[in-house]
């Protein structure tokens, strides 16, 4: 029996291969050349163990998928560095090597092939837990060795060292203190409007209007908000109350997330089976105990979920705080647009997109964590 | 005791349960019996304050609940509901002790009143302690429910069609071991049904509530024979009524003199039973044990008298 998705992805995978895998370019800001994989110095090693890891992709039995995609990947990175240190070495003082559509087609190919096999596989919490760090240790360890520091978007990075820093802090600050803010604000309101349906009737229309707000407006209106109230009530200026900077992004994060939260908690709060609630309530259990001990572990799974939205919404959310001052990965997307320099936008993206993709999968699992063994082993 | 005086609850003008006053003396099972709307569930829900009476007084051993806490009240009542009600999160051990836990028992106490539980339901408690509500049975289930109500020796349990969601078979079990049970432990049991069989065969007295109002509260036997009203006779259910008859009354009291051939059927044998052994084996008469061991025989003719004669 063969994998159908497997099928596809080494359909897909093969075709990449005929796509431009580097681009060579004079400097930082001309568009660059593109160059095939078999026209690459010592390709083939790379080149077999990518073509053996997408045929063993067919098959069905989701271990051996797994492996295809680990060696897929391997083959890959080989590639990578064989292939950019090869080209640099022939070329010009200022010359800058990219991976171009064929890379990256070809990673998230084989990406999503490792998705499905692990998929088929199903591992538990703690396995994936273990998998997690694993991926990101070895990714860690990758980028410390320098084996890819010929390819522009390093070079980026190691002329930015500091700034690369500071800006990764920010990220993180806006995206985790934004979630700790909501929540602090949203955990107490959603539990007051899940025992008085007039404020949940008064509250959810507008947080779900503050919803509709596009992100971009939503920071320019921060401005003047800010800025008047910086210069009207004393002592808010010397809190970091400014119109731009961290201040308008901060709050324009928080308002975004209070939806969900305030959204999820109550779903998870209602999801208690009536029966149970009924049961709490004729044994004596105070409204207090019965939100305690039932409706909020009951709930927990849909609550975390919310927490889990609105993380991964607020760390894409943040790029566009780079816009107003706000610091963070979006600075050097900003800068890299207004220079064309493809690379310095990709410096801000990807960390971005690792950050969200790493608490994403750490949130789900917690999510399955706090849900009720029983239901969970079924 | 149980005294239930003069109770009345108004949903927007209309009397859901109109000025009902009946008393529960202490080691019995009532059954409140009624259609849907009857005011049933409102009468039993009123009892734990679950449903607030709009006047009329509740006194349980003398004491007016109007004057306790409702949780404190709540805490002295087993409360058992259709569907169980157990917390999914929580083991079957956990749910059990979940009112003596609400009281401030120490754990061993909870855990040794646990397993008497189980026990007493004839679930192995190494078996099952450590279950969660999703892997056990729906009689499992039910009977974990009516532990966890019985758990901290309430002065009285209410229970809201306890078997409404069991298929018959579970249903006719649960039953047995439920009058079983309560007759060990001496429990004082008010129980909501709105099925007329199920209350004859459990009810020591049987409530009858239309319209919000208490028709009828008496023995079994005198709700088939003196049905107070149309719709109580209506709820007996007319041509059936011979057969629920038959069902309250033992072997043994109609036993007469005779040796036949066969093995006797135990004293405590309903008539109905008896009835249907006649019918099977295409007999005239069974032999029976009579109360004090001896043997005797039923007659077909002997029931047929006994049927008719109404009480």
């Amino acid at each position: 029996m063969l994998s159908r998705p497997g099928l596809l992805f080494a359909a897909l995978g093969a075709a990449a291969i005929f796509l431009p895998f580097l681009t060579l370019a004079a400097n930082r800001i001309v568009a660059g050349q593109g160059v095939p994989i078999w026209s690459l110095a010592q390709a083939a090693p790379g080149l077999v163990a990518l073509v053996l890891g997408l045929a063993l992709g067919v098959i069905s039995r989701p271990a051996l998928r797994l492996l295809g995609a680990a060696l897929g990947l391997a083959g890959l990175l080989w590639l990578l560095v064989q292939g950019s240190n090869a080209l640099l070495s022939d070329a010009g003082e200022f010359a800058r090597v990219s991976p171009a559509a064929g890379f990256w087609c070809l990673l998230v190919v084989l990406s999503l092939l490792m998705a499905d096999a692990l998929g088929a596989l199903s591992p538990g919490p703690w396995a994936r837990a273990a998998l997690l760090a694993l991926t990101v240790g070895l990714v860690a360890l990758l980028l410390r060795s320098g084996a890819l520091s010929d390819l522009s978007i390093m070079q980026e990075y190691a002329s930015r060292k500091s700034g690369f820093q500071t800006a990764a802090l920010r990220h993180l600050g806006l995206a985790f203190g934004s979630l700790a803010a909501a929540a602090l604000i949203g955990l107490p309101l959603g539990i007051a409007c899940h025992s008085s349906a007039r404020l949940r009737e008064a509250t959810l229309p507008v947080l779900s209007f503050l919803q509709t707000i596009p992100s971009l407006a939503m920071f320019g209106i921060m401005i003047p908000i800010l800025g008047w109230i910086a210069t009207a009530v004393p002592g808010a200026k010397a809190i970091g109350i400014a119109g731009i900077g961290f201040a308008p992004a901060f709050f324009a994060l928080v308002l975004y997330s209070l939806l969900p939260v305030v959204a999820n908690l109550l779903a998870g709060l209602q999801s208690t089976p009536p029966e149970a609630r009924e049961a709490a309530r004729g044994m004596g259990m105070t409204g207090f105990q019965r939100l305690i001990k039932v409706e909020f572990p009951l709930g927990l799974p849909v609550i975390l979920a919310g927490l889990r939205i609105v993380l991964v919404q607020n760390i894409g959310l943040a790029v566009i705080a780079g816009l107003i001052g706000g610091g963070g990965f979006g600075t050097f997307v900003f800068q890299g647009l207004n220079q064309t320099a493809t690379d310095l936008i990709l410096l801000g993206t990807l960390p971005t997109v690792a950050l969200a993709l790493i608490s994403a999968i750490t949130m789900d699992i917690l999510v399955e964590l706090a849900t009720p063994t029983a239901e969970r082993t079924r | 005791m149980i005294e239930i005086d003069q109770i009345t609850k108004i949903y927007d003008g209309a009397r859901a349960v109109d000025a009902v006053s009946m008393t529960v003396e202490t080691g019995t099972i009532t059954v409140i019996v009624g259609t849907s709307g009857s005011g049933k569930t409102t009468l039993l829900r009123m009892i734990n304050r679950l449903v607030e009476p709009s006047s009329g007084d509740v006194r349980i051993n003398g004491e007016a609940t109007a004057e306790m806490s409702k949780t404190a009240l709540r805490r002295r009542i087993g409360y058992a509901i259709q569907g169980h009600g157990l917390f999914p999160h929580y083991t079957v051990a956990r749910n059990i002790g979940v009112v003596p836990q609400l009281l401030g028992w120490p754990a061993a106490k909870i855990a040794a009143r646990v397993d008497e539980l189980l026990d007493l339901f004839s679930m192995a408690p190494e078996q099952f302690r450590t279950r969660y509500p999703a892997e056990l049975s729906g009689g499992q289930a039910q009977r974990v429910g009516v532990a966890r109500a019985l758990a901290s020796r309430p002065d009285l349990l209410l229970m809201d069609e306890p078997f409404g969601a069991l298929d018959p078979i579970i249903r006719a079990r649960a039953q047995e071991d439920l009058r079983r049970i309560q007759r060990k432990l001496g429990s004082t049991i008010v129980l909501v049904t709105h099925d007329m069989q199920e209350a004859i065969q459990l009810g020591d007295r049987v409530a009858v509530m239309d319209a919000g109002r208490l028709v009828q509260h008496a023995t079994p036997a005198q709700i088939i024979t003196e049905p107070a009203t149309e719709f109580v006779a209506e709820m007996v259910g007319g041509i059936e009524r011979p057969l629920r008859l038959l069902s309250l009354i033992p072997a043994c009291e109609i036993a007469q003199d005779g040796q036949i051939e066969g093995t006797p059927l135990p004293a405590q044998t309903s008539l109905r039973d008896v009835l249907a052994q006649c019918l099977a084996s295409g007999r005239d008469a069974v032999p029976v044990l009579r109360e004090d061991g001896t043997q005797g025989q039923v007659t077909l003719a002997a029931i047929r008298a006994r049927a008719q004669s109404r009480a």
